[in-house]
């Protein structure tokens, strides 16, 4: 393993279905310890960027490197937040026991979670504000709350590298003012955090890089460097005045984004 | 009871919850109706391996025929990955040509022997007792108590070593596959485990109750729990019950037992819907009913505050007020009052309304709350 590698490599990633590309031609590097978004309108291949590099699904072609190893080897170095919508909340568990799920990695087949892992997985719900919830069952909890659970299952992991698939989607904002603290504690440990997102306004407010994403990598780097009014019309197509108007900004009379160049 | 009647009953119970186990996690991974398909589809290849064998107790029988269950499943992927039907449709397509093809089989080479269709569907168990395990001159039993109770038992060690990876790859099968498990192997698994004891409870029940065990009893447990473990041991508990109480009610009627069984797995699923603790017909109900009281004795309190020392006081609090300032039908006014006097939140003096302690505890806190 070399300590120097970037978090994450990718290369000439290629994914399709059937003849329709998905995601074309993609190539990108994440640096260690920073905080990534990536933004890119519906259809863009934002979640299905994420999956080919967690093997689950399959890249017509490309390569990808986590710290310089295949995913496969480092697979335990990773931490991963699917979509809130992607399990199905009436399952008969509770909060603990999802958070534990986090843990199934490093216990590998058959060994069972012990007292050891119960506790850390109590720690894990502490640190999102969650410990009360502990013995609820999970259809009973609000969105944010089934959030803040999936976030604990990625704590637990205690990965190096973070992948969080639209974990702001329809959260209140004290879930959200939670997530983006957590975070931030977890780029000053060191972990490398890569975030699906979709409002534009706080891309500057949360993300050190940021990869702009419609089935090619239209931009990817420094925040200030890459997200521009320029590289977002590249990305969303016309109209992205609206779409990343600050709302402390005056409202201009007409929506339509100034040509600078 | 006679010993017959016991050993009818012992296999219907170690079919039932040699049933419930699996599907519990088919309910879960809402595919219940694959045990349908599977159970229909594995017919040709119980008259393929009757054919070879000649022997409906035959372990390559039990293997072949879930192989064929396996390629149901398989099949139906086929379909359903073409994009051009959903998966309810591919099943609904895949089993019947395959049941078909297996009463084909029958109807034109096997006319003559056990296999015929009314057994395919509902299966005999009352004949269960008459074929006997014999070993070495030593009589052990029904035959079919001992295949079923192997197949509860490789159930069962296949459910608890990889309860934890089971779970999982059910609840979050994108986490499973990132962490290594394997939920794609983990399903075909789980899937022969269904079509290997759907067709060794088939020789007993037909596939209709296999369909019915699977399915009622994980479906019942369901709603009576929230954790997944209380959930397969419940199922398993439910599914013993079915069968001793269809045994019964089969008695009881002079019907077949399999359809008995079948039946009282539903009366027990329909039980559960009514009466089951939170999710049941009865208690949702009873909280809405409660909430619609406890709600209009928290008005009748805040009102009652907010007047209390008023100079409108000697108005607002009489009782016949109540129906203009809250809105209230006269009936409706009337007992909330004798609900909140008899609950000692408020008091009744000459037609006017005063709260008790209790009460303006009552009240505070429902503001408080808002």
């Amino acid at each position: 393993m070399d300590s120097n590698a970037p978090a994450l490599t990718v290369r000439d990633l290629t994914v399709a279905y059937r003849d329709e590309p998905v995601l074309w031609d993609i190539d990108l590097t994440v640096p260690a310890g920073i905080l990534m978004g990536i933004v890119g309108p519906n259809g863009a291949g934002k979640t299905t960027f994420i999956q080919t590099i967690l093997g689950l699904v399959d890249a017509a072609a490309g390569d990808v490197r986590i710290f310089g190893a295949s995913y496969e080897e480092q697979r335990y170095r990773v931490g991963y937040v699917p979509q809130r919508g992607s399990v199905d909340w009436d399952f008969p568990t509770n909060a603990l026991d999802v958070v534990l799920m986090g843990l199934y990695g490093q216990l590998g087949w058959f060994r069972r979670p012990g007292a050891t892992e119960r506790e850390a997985a109590r720690a894990a719900l502490d640190k999102v504000g969650m410990a009360e919830y502990a013995d609820r069952q999970i259809s009973q909890l609000s969105g944010g709350q089934q959030q803040r659970v999936f976030l604990a299952r990625a704590l637990v992991q205690d990965a190096d590298l973070y992948f969080m698939d639209e974990p702001f989607q329809g959260v209140d904002a004290t879930t959200e003012r939670a997530i983006i603290d957590l975070l931030r504690e977890l780029r000053e440990r060191g972990c490398t955090v890569v975030v699906v997102h979709h409002d534009l306004q706080t891309v500057p407010e949360y993300f050190d890089h940021v990869m702009l994403l419609n089935v090619r990598r239209i931009a990817s780097g420094p925040v200030e460097e890459v997200f521009t009014d320029e590289n977002l019309r590249l990305t969303y197509g016309g109209r992205v005045g609206f779409l990343r108007r600050r709302q402390d900004a005056p409202v201009p009379p007409d929506p339509v984004p100034h040509n600078e160049s | 009871m006679s010993l017959a009647q016991l050993e009818i009953q012992l296999v219907a119970t170690v079919v039932a919850v040699a049933c419930a186990l699996p599907g519990v996690f088919l309910i879960l991974r809402r595919m219940a109706m694959m045990s349908d398909a599977i159970s229909h589809a594995i017919l040709p290849g119980i008259v393929v391996g009757f054919f070879l064998t000649e022997n409906l107790a035959s372990p390559f029988l039990i293997v072949a025929a879930a192989l064929t269950g396996l390629l149901t499943v398989g099949l139906v992927e086929v379909v359903e990955r073409t994009k051009l039907v959903k998966e309810d449709a591919a099943i609904g397509l895949v089993f019947p040509v395959l049941f078909s093809l297996g009463v084909i089989l029958i109807a034109r080479f096997a006319g003559d022997v056990h296999l015929d269709t009314d057994a395919v569907l509902l299966g005999e168990l009352a004949f269960a007792p008459f074929d006997r395990f014999v070993l070495a001159g030593w009589d052990l039993g029904p035959r079919s108590l001992w295949v079923m109770g192997g197949v509860l038992l490789i159930n069962l060690i296949f459910l608890t070593t990889f309860y934890k990876e089971l779970k999982l790859a059910t609840f979050d099968a994108g986490l499973a596959a990132a962490l290594g498990f394997l939920p794609g192997v983990l399903h075909y698994a789980l899937m022969g485990l269904v079509s290997l004891t759907a067709v060794s409870a088939f020789d007993a029940v037909g596939s209709i109750l296999v369909v019915a065990l699977m399915v009622g009893p994980p479906a019942t447990a369901y709603l009576l729990t929230d954790r997944l473990a209380v959930m397969v041991g419940l199922s398993a508990g439910l599914g013993a019950l079915s069968a001793i109480s269809g045994y019964w009610l089969a008695f009881a009627l002079d019907a077949s037992i399999a359809g008995s069984m079948a039946t009282m797995a539903g009366v027990w699923f329909g039980v559960a819907v009514l009466c089951a603790p939170e999710r049941g017909v009865v208690a949702r109900y009873r909280t809405r009913r409660n909430q619609k009281w406890r709600f209009a004795e928290q008005m009748l309190t805040i009102h009652l505050m907010q007047h209390e020392d008023t100079p409108q006081a000697d108005r607002e609090t009489r009782e016949a007020h109540l129906q203009e300032h809250l809105g209230w039908t006269p009936t409706f006014a009337e007992r909330v009052v004798r609900r909140s006097t008899q609950r000692g939140t408020i008091e009744r003096t000459n037609g006017h309304l005063a709260l008790t302690p209790r009460g303006r505890k009552v009240a505070k806190q429902a503001l408080e709350r808002t």
